[in-house]
């Protein structure tokens, strides 16, 4: 659709089919990061939830898992392509700074997009080492269970390898910070979405704005509450990770 | 000077149409190869170019601001008569007609008037399939309200931003046809002489204001749209650009001057605060449907706070000497009954000159929400200006030079005395006699600008023939030399005083001598004061910079300078003219009870003016003005 | 009250241009900020130095020739006032005034302060109109507006093609006018024979003109003298995709 829309000389990339780009790309990326939340959540209900949920998504037919997966690594590319194209041009747009800069309305997150979705994006990579390849950890790899498994077969214990992962204090940290980075750039991405793709009216903009906020606020305490947790069960706390599993592999 | 005004025959209803047929056409293969020059982008200018050019003409568009939606048209708030009748409250065409000549105080040309009023109803018509958004009623038809001397609602608005939307209507159908290519427009530019060839108009000289770079433009007819003269006062509503320079250099090549002496005070504009004022600003007049305009009774009270001042203490002139017309008499009699109580020692604010405009009752009646719904954006406006609140308070106004009535003189086809050279809107003298009704400058404009003009042009030009001049003939390097020789004047006299400081002066002496009333003594005085004015800025005048480069104090004193011999011929026509009429009002011509005395034996005509060379006094012409079909009689508004 | 004005100074297109200190004196609180302008002129003109080029004309707030960056906000900090009214009594005796021309690709600098906004020109004549041959027209009520759309095609009608918008915003976007322009026009049953011509025409003249891009942040607005709303952006953003979508499929 999009390499059709490209290709029509009716859609030469005018400044707003860029806006159009960066907003579709924007609402997968939204509705991604939610769903992966809600998935990120079944940990607090057990070892079993998750490994059985990463599991069943593991074992999705290859087509539909590499499928979303490539969609979404396209939607990471045009949404940060459209941008530096973006940026480059506003750069030209105006050669000459201000003396003296400042602004009446626009808050932090919005006059920082660049540099929180640079951020955002650098932590991507890091994640996907992290959790999903594990080049970092290799070890992590060879975390196995029964438990969650929906035939008995050992599958991977992904409960442990969060609980492992987040136990180290910087990680935690730096995971809880590109979060908080990630609910600034969605405070603003997310009405900003429905701007530019003309979805906003005068009767509903003050109400999106806020729905905008308070969803960028869910997802960043959704994301935070699991390393944040498993902190705070490390340092005793609260109790409420089972730590069995942690004995079991010896890394407690 | 001949003064035919080619007024044609039959009654005055089928005069319009009868024209139209008997003019000559120009055959549409034929149109472009004509060049027309219009100067000016207003509601008159705008509106030609945008209609000159449909038609297939050639046009060069010229205008002094960075882009035409800018000229001062766009500053006219209150709205835009037309007899429309749509509120079925006995208007038509003729009561239009008539209550425009009468509020011109029978010193209009009746033909002229009765096709504007024709007009009006087209104009309406043509700016609504425009877009411009007209207010409405919830019924999606189009609102009306009322205006000073009418006793129908027949004036459409914008809200307070009729101008602007009208103009912004004319400025996008010139655009279309700059994007088409019919139109050049050329911004920053400013007509500085005319050329003409054979006593006929063929061109003009402009300066470049960017770059100072002077040229001439030929065609074959130019139409000067280039406003009033408002500015020889220094302080008036116009624009701080605005200027009589086009008008009056196509006087100097030998264009009628019209009743220089009619100019309209505005009663309702925010007083004057201080040495540093540079213009007055206005506040529609629309404001006086719903404001009480009173002063204290005794001058003690002026300087008590409004609000504490009783209702048995307050004189509420405008209702009490004019019953049936109050606060909405017409602007002249309103603007000098405020003077004369500011000159009783009633006046309020600083300096005593103001009087108050009071909404308490209307608030009380309609409430805030409705006054704010109707007037927000003037009020918002007052509260910037003066840092008052006038929902809480009564608004101080005083009255301002506003529009001039006169202009180039011009016939029924809007033609000078040069033939081809054209004027319209504010820049001719033909509609509105002596004094101007609220809501008909809009009108006139337009009605010049899209409806008269591309008939009676093309009248000239299918009897003239085609054939705009080289830009190298002799005649147009003349032209130019002489521009070129006058600028270089202004920035070679190295004396000490700004061109600012002589036109702060000059309007001083304009506004004291030839202000809101005036009497011989002082006119003559006044004459002898500009003369040497004049004659000091020759010696003293010290402008900065040089005339390659954008140079805002070269174009002042360009323009000062045509104003210091633009005020004496105001100052003269005004000697001349001895009697009192509408926004003319002489001392020695007044009743008992100081109502302006007409004089129509002796001056039921419009006093044109011929220039005679340098330092010579014009020859005053007359042309007659007959009235066949509106009974010459007192304007009464009691 | 005494300032300190920081004015930009730039003889020329070409020019790099600067800035000069020059102090004032004994300002008065009720003159407007062009007033001010105007004593400063003054003054240096009695020093022999060259007055300081800005532009303005009606000095009531609705020509939209006035067009200074004061203190890093486009017209000044004052909400809804164009520069030609806001007045002195907005500052402190001893203030330092910074005063710079606005600033866009687009809007190249002619001299000192003034900036040639003719791309505002160029956008409207991709498409700012509504073809209407003069004397063709119907009556003017022959086509009933509902009173809330006449009302809302009004909001977008008041933009007065200052470029404050362009100047407030850090990537010197026109979407606000650009916008208001298409919008008062969209918005009215006399301009949709040529809606989606219009849209598509005018933003691309738009980014033709070197306009940036919009952000979506809202500076434009509120420097707006007019108040004009971010929701005109997001109608231009709808009715440009709908007319590129008609086109794709028809």
């Amino acid at each position: 659709m999009i390499t059709i829309l490209i290709s029509n000389k009716y859609f030469t990339m005018s400044s707003l089919f860029k806006k159009y780009l960066m907003a579709l790309t924007g609402i997968v990326l939204i509705g991604f990061v939610f769903v992966h939340m809600l998935g990120n959540l079944q940990i607090l209900l057990g070892q079993e939830s998750i490994n059985a949920y990463a599991h069943a998504l593991q074992s999705l037919p290859l087509p539909i898992l590499w499928g979303s997966r490539i969609f979404l690594f396209a939607c990471v590319v045009l949404h940060a392509f459209t941008a530096i194209l973006l940026i480059k041009e506003n750069r030209a747009a105006r050669p000459v700074p201000n003396e003296v800069e400042r602004t009446k309305r626009a808050g932090w997150s919005s006059l920082r997009m660049g540099l929180t979705g640079s951020i955002i994006l650098a932590f991507v990579v890091f994640h996907l080492l992290h959790f999903t390849t594990r080049n970092l950890y290799p070890e992590y790899g060879e975390l196995e269970t029964a438990t969650g498994s929906p035939d008995g077969e050992m599958i991977h214990d992904v409960y442990t390898m969060v609980l492992v992962g987040f136990r180290i204090d910087w990680i935690s940290i730096s995971y809880v910070i590109c979060m908080f980075l990630l609910c600034r750039h969605l405070a603003h991405g997310v009405s900003s979405t429905f701007q530019s793709l003309g979805l906003r009216s005068e009767s509903w903009s003050s109400k999106l704005d806020l729905a905008s906020k308070a969803y960028a606020w869910v997802i960043f305490v959704g994301f935070s509450i699991v390393p944040l947790s498993v902190l705070a069960d490390k340092y005793g706390l609260i109790s409420f990770y089972s730590h069995n599993s942690l004995k079991t592999a010896d890394l407690l | 000077m001949i003064l035919d005004s080619k007024i044609p025959d039959g009654p005055i209803a089928e005069k319009w149409d009868n024209h139209r047929f008997s003019s000559k056409l120009v055959n549409p293969a034929n149109k472009r190869k004509y060049k027309i020059i219009v100067v000016g982008s207003g509601l008159a200018g705008g509106a030609a170019a945008a209609t000159l050019g449909e038609l297939g003409y050639n046009v060069d568009c010229f205008c002094y601001q960075d882009s035409p939606r800018r000229a001062h048209s766009i500053a006219a708030q209150g709205g835009i008569n037309a007899a429309k009748n749509y509120q079925n409250d006995g208007d038509s065409i003729h009561r239009l007609f008539y209550d425009t000549v009468k509020g011109g105080d029978f010193r209009s040309r009746e033909a002229n008037v009765h096709r504007l009023a024709q007009i009006s109803v087209n104009i309406i018509d043509q700016c609504v399939s425009q877009g411009v958004p007209f207010a409405r009623e919830y019924g999606g038809l189009l609102a009306n309200r009322s205006f000073g001397g009418a006793q129908v609602s027949r004036t459409f608005y914008a809200r307070g931003q009729t101008g602007q939307q009208l103009l912004l209507g004319a400025y996008s159908a010139l655009s279309r046809q700059i994007a088409a290519g019919q139109v050049t427009m050329h911004t920053r530019h400013e007509m500085l002489d005319m050329v003409v060839v054979g006593g006929h108009a063929k061109g003009i000289i402009t300066r470049n204001l960017a770059n100072g770079e002077t040229k001439a433009w030929t065609a074959d007819a130019v139409l000067l749209c280039t406003g009033g003269y408002g500015n020889a006062y220094y302080l008036s509503t116009n624009a701080v650009g605005c200027n009589v320079t086009a008008a009056f250099r196509a006087y100097r090549h030998g264009a009628g001057f019209a009743n220089p002496c009619y100019t309209q005070i505005h009663p309702t504009c925010i007083p004057v605060s201080g040495d540093h004022q540079s213009k007055l600003t206005l506040m529609s007049e629309s404001l006086r449907n719903d404001g009480r305009v009173w002063v204290p009774r005794e001058a003690l009270d002026c300087g008590k706070f409004p609000n504490d001042i009783p209702e048995s203490e307050r004189d509420y002139y405008l209702e009490r000497k004019y019953p049936s017309f109050g606060n909405l008499a017409p602007r002249d009699i309103s603007s000098r009954s405020a003077k004369e109580a500011c000159d009783d020692g009633r006046g309020v604010g600083q300096g005593g000159r103001g009087v108050y405009l009071d909404f308490a009752d209307a608030i009380s009646r309609l409430g805030e929400s409705t006054i704010r719904e109707r007037y927000g954006n003037l009020f918002q406006m007052y509260e910037r200006i003066t840092g008052e609140n006038a929902y809480k308070r009564p608004m101080r106004i005083y009255p301002a030079i506003h529009y001039t009535m006169g202009g180039l003189w011009v016939d029924y086809n809007l033609m000078t005395t040069v033939p081809g050279c054209f004027a319209l809107g504010e820049a001719n003298f033909s509609d509105h006699g002596a004094n101007r009704l609220g809501a008909s400058a809009l009108m006139q404009g337009l009605s010049d600008g899209y409806f008269v003009i591309p008939y009676t042009v093309g009248n000239y030009l299918a009897n003239t023939g085609a054939g705009a001049l080289s830009p190298d003939a002799p005649e147009v390097k003349e032209a130019l030399e002489g521009v070129r020789e006058r600028v270089d004047q202004l920035t070679s006299t190295k004396g000490t005083r700004s061109s600012r400081s002589y036109h702060k002066e000059l309007g001083q002496i304009m506004w004291d001598f030839a202000g809101m009333a005036r009497n011989e003594k002082g006119l003559k005085k006044a004459i002898g004061d500009i003369q040497d004015l004049r004659g000091d800025f020759h010696k003293n005048l010290l402008v900065t910079g040089s005339n390659e480069t954008l140079n805002a104090e070269l174009e002042r004193a360009g323009r000062v300078r045509d104003f210091l011999e633009f005020g004496e011929l105001l100052c003269r026509d005004a000697l001349e003219r001895k009697e009192s009429c509408g926004g003319h009002f002489r001392e020695e011509y007044q009743t008992a009870e100081g109502e302006a005395t007409r004089d129509d034996e002796n001056f039921a005509h419009a006093a044109v003016w011929e220039y005679k060379g340098k330092d010579k006094t014009p020859d005053r012409h007359k042309e007659q003005l007959n009235f066949d079909n509106v009974k010459l009689a007192v304007r009464s508004y009691k | 009250m005494n300032l300190t004005l920081k004015v930009w100074r730039q003889s020329g297109p070409e020019d790099k241009g600067r800035f000069e200190s020059h102090e004032i004196e004994d300002v008065s609180e009720d003159s407007s900020f062009l007033e001010m302008m105007d004593q400063l002129n003054e003054l240096l003109l009695s020093k022999g130095i060259e007055p300081v080029s800005f532009d303005h004309d009606c000095r009531e707030g609705i020509c939209g020739m006035c067009s200074l960056n004061i203190n890093g906000f486009a017209h000044g900090p004052e909400d809804s006032t164009t520069t030609c009214q806001l007045h002195m009594r907005k500052f402190e005796d001893g203030d330092v005034i910074t005063i710079e021309p606005f600033r866009a690709r687009a809007f190249p600098v002619v001299r000192d302060l003034i900036v040639d906004r003719s791309s505002f020109d160029k956008i409207i004549q991709a498409g700012g109109y509504i073809s209407a041959r003069t004397g063709s027209a119907p009556d003017g009520n022959a086509l009933p507006i509902p009173k809330a759309d006449s009302d809302k095609a009004m909001d977008a009608a008041a933009c007065i093609g200052c470029g404050a918008c362009v100047a407030s915003c850090k990537n010197a976007s026109a979407m606000l006018f650009t916008s208001a322009k298409a919008g008062h026009l969209n918005l009215l049953p006399q301009g949709k024979a040529e809606k989606d011509k219009r849209v598509v025409d005018m933003v691309s003249a738009m980014d033709n003109a070197g306009f940036g891009n919009c952000r979506n942040y809202g500076e434009c607005s509120a420097a707006c003298p007019k108040d004009i709303s971010l929701d005109f952006i997001a109608k231009l953003n709808r009715d440009h995709a709908k007319a590129k979508l008609k086109k794709l499929f028809s």
